[in-house]
């Protein structure tokens, strides 16, 4: 007897407009991640792929190496490192068009700057010179959001909006395993499967919402299998799999865009470092399980496959790793300039026409710094 | 000289021919919300809306408000302009955190490359015997907010006017209705409906000399039967409608308090932390000279909104204003 009859026996019996919708089976995520690396699929992966996603992912280890020196240094108030997710975070910067666009959450700088956002422009949220510091509009990039999981309706109402335009545009949104538990996340997804919009969920499963484990986050046998509960395929994947990731999102994009409506990924992968500088991991998990992950690093995995293909020698490794150290020296000398701030930006756009009680508050601030100027003379 | 005759109007039918007009005049609105659709809302505000301009256009959502505002944040975000209902003032607490963490915010946090011209309508207040959660009075939190209007219209043609200047706002409105007056009628001409008052501008409803009732929204008619009622004692109040709470009209309020010297705020929502503290504070800090008594307040009791049966002694009635207004006449205590 299965579950749902057995609910038949206590529950009065539906009127007839009640139907099962579908036959959840086709909805189902696989039983273990889907991979490719280190499988015989590899050998079908297309080379100029490979390099590229390889290209982007020593860049983007570089990257987080270099930022989380700068929140030593405090030039950056805060980073939060996602080395070990290099994958997830290049792969949904890779399958999207450019027309569409990319909802991150506030360890997805690296998605962002592999989007084509100025690395330093990516980093202002966290720099604390501004909180978006780049034009959402100009790449397709939403600002990075730091409550959790609420910018997952926007993706729903942007792609739900070009849809009604007639655009074929697709909306990637990114958020961890905690933010699966928030209201948000349940609203968003339903609202996306209801109206069939062309969203791609992107739940980067790394183990840890801040110290609290998925054991304790959640009693689904996956986060890929909430997305049967809401009528929408799930699919679990290994996140430290750059091409399996980029295989299952971009499915999941040309299913967006054909209309099929949203897809649920859940990237299986690992925070390797600690949830922010703040934070102290050694209190919540074991050096031998973080070791574990290590040995399943992106990085390496994609680089065995390209070396035992012949498309990758010690030269091509070196080069990736020049121009990442190029990407970071640049990003160090530029974020080593202090920032040059206008205080009277505290009154910019709070509204499209200052309020009369904001340009009286403009005004005594300006007198403070004139003030301020006249006294330092 | 041509006379136009004018037919008495409800404020619910003022509010949806506002939407409509919007809607004829730009495609980008679009209105959505539990039950807008095919119901045309529990109050019929949003009647006929997708029968004329299809359910793309007037959609029924999924029943959850953080849902639906954090869509339409989206929807913003793509160039329409959504018309977000939310049915019952307590009905969009669960919405506060897109509201506050992102709709009030979007423009400044993206230095203006992302307005959000989004109008959420929230019908608000009592005094139509709604059981708990369906008479909250929300204001305060929505004042307390940076990035957002707030305006609450109290007559049929400024819900008409206010409500199309709030969809034609390139910034977020917190569009309050109140409930109580959905059905009050008023001489409106929907066919040559008044022209759009921009938002931000307060209204002297009757001139006074003795003393000046500032209020709004549901206490507008309440404000001016207790000026009728105030005559008989020797008292000609002067009463002003706020229209607008954010941004605030220091300078209407102020030159009527300046008038009259004596100033009194009426408001059903809770006097603690409430809307009327803060215009006291405004009103003596910029009348202190002019003021012949300390600027009172007559407010709903800091209780959870009371149970139907009980309401009416909880909302500010004519008696407690007039009560307020014999106080005006302080002398000070030696």
């Amino acid at each position: 007897m299965t579950v749902m009859e057995q609910r038949g026996a206590y529950r009065p019996t539906p009127p007839p407009a009640w139907q099962p919708r579908t036959d959840p089976a086709p909805l189902l995520p696989d039983a273990a991640p889907y991979r490719v690396l280190g499988t015989e699929a590899a050998a079908q992966a297309d080379p100029g792929l490979l390099r590229r996603l390889y290209a982007q992912l020593v860049r983007g280890r570089r990257y987080n190496a270099q930022a989380t020196a700068l929140t030593k240094q405090g030039r950056l108030a805060v980073y939060p490192s996602s080395v070990g997710q290099e994958a997830c975070e290049v792969a949904a910067a890779l399958v999207l068009e450019d027309r569409d666009w990319l909802f991150p959450s506030y360890r997805d700088t690296l998605a962002v700057v592999a989007r084509g956002v100025d690395p330093v422009q990516a980093l202002t949220l966290l720099r604390g010179d501004w909180h978006t510091g780049y034009n959402p509009r100009e790449h397709r990039v939403a600002p990075l959001c730091t409550p959790l999981a609420t910018q997952l309706p926007h993706a729903v109402g942007l792609a739900h909006a070009a849809r009604l335009k007639g655009d074929d545009v697709v909306a990637l949104a990114m958020v961890g395993d905690g933010g699966t538990s928030e209201g948000d996340f349940h609203e968003a997804l339903n609202f996306a499967a209801v109206w069939q919009a062309p969203v791609v969920f992107l739940v980067q499963n790394n183990g840890f919402a801040i110290s609290v484990p998925l054991a304790k986050q959640t009693a689904a046998p996956s986060l890929a299998h909430k997305a049967v509960g809401y009528g929408m395929p799930g699919r679990l994947v290994d996140g430290n799999d750059a091409v399996a990731m980029y295989d299952v999102l971009s499915e999941a994009v040309r299913h967006a865009r054909a209309g099929g409506g949203p897809t649920l990924v859940e990237a299986v992968t690992y925070r390797v470092e600690a949830h922010t500088n703040a934070d102290d991991d050694k209190r919540y998990r074991a050096d031998s399980e973080v070791a574990a992950w290590r040995e399943h690093d992106p990085i390496d995995l994609l680089e065995q496959e390209l070396t035992a293909r012949g498309l990758l020698d010690e030269d091509g490794i070196r080069a990736a790793r020049d121009d990442a150290e190029a990407l970071a020296a640049d990003l160090r000398a530029r974020m080593n300039q202090d920032p040059v701030l206008d205080p009277m930006d505290l009154f910019a756009q709070v509204y499209a026409e200052p309020t009369p009680q904001l340009r009286e508050q403009r005004a005594q601030l300006r007198a403070e710094l004139e003030a301020e100027a006249e006294g330092s003379h | 000289m041509t006379t136009v005759a004018l037919k008495p109007a409800t404020m619910a039918q003022a509010l949806t021919r506002a939407m409509r007009d919007a809607m004829a005049a730009d495609p980008t609105v679009h209105v959505m919300g539990e039950d807008v659709g095919t119901l045309g809302g529990v109050f019929r505000v949003t009647d006929g809306l997708a029968k004329e301009f299809g359910e793309d256009r007037c959609t029924d959502t999924p029943l959850a408000e953080a849902g639906i505002l954090g869509a339409a944040v989206g929807m913003a975000m793509y160039g329409l302009r959504p018309v977000v209902e939310m049915q019952f003032d307590a009905f969009a607490y669960p919405a506060f955190e897109q509201l506050i963490s992102h709709v009030s915010r979007m423009r400044n946090r993206t230095r203006g490359a992302m307005p959000l011209p989004i109008t959420v309508r929230v019908p608000y207040g009592g005094g139509i015997g709604g059981v708990e959660h369906h008479s909250d009075s929300s204001e305060a939190y929505y004042m307390a907010t940076p990035g957002l209007h707030v305006v609450t219209p109290a007559t049929v043609a400024d819900a008409y006017g206010l409500l199309r200047a709030a969809i034609a706002s390139d910034d977020p409105v917190v569009f309050l209705e109140p409930k109580r007056l959905y059905w009050s009628k008023d001489s409106w001409n929907p066919d040559e409906p008044s022209a759009v008052e921009p938002i931000g501008r307060a209204v002297v409803r009757r001139p006074g000399r003795s003393a000046t009732l500032i209020t709004y929204g549901p206490s507008l008619p309440v404000c001016l039967e207790a000026a009728r009622a105030a005559e008989a004692e020797g008292w000609d109040l002067e009463v002003v409608d706020l229209r607008s709470l954010v941004p605030f009209d220091d300078e209407t309020v102020c030159a009527s308090v300046r008038r009259t010297g004596r100033a009194l705020v009426v408001h059903e929502s809770g006097g603690f932390g409430g809307p009327g503290g803060e215009i006291a504070a405004r009103v003596t800090e910029r009348c202190f000279h002019h003021l012949e008594a300390p600027v009172l307040r007559v407010a709903g009791f800091d209780i959870p909104y009371p149970p139907p049966m009980l309401e009416r002694h909880h909302l500010p009635g004519v008696d407690r204003v007039l009560d307020a207004v014999g106080r005006l006449q302080w002398e000070a205590e030696r």
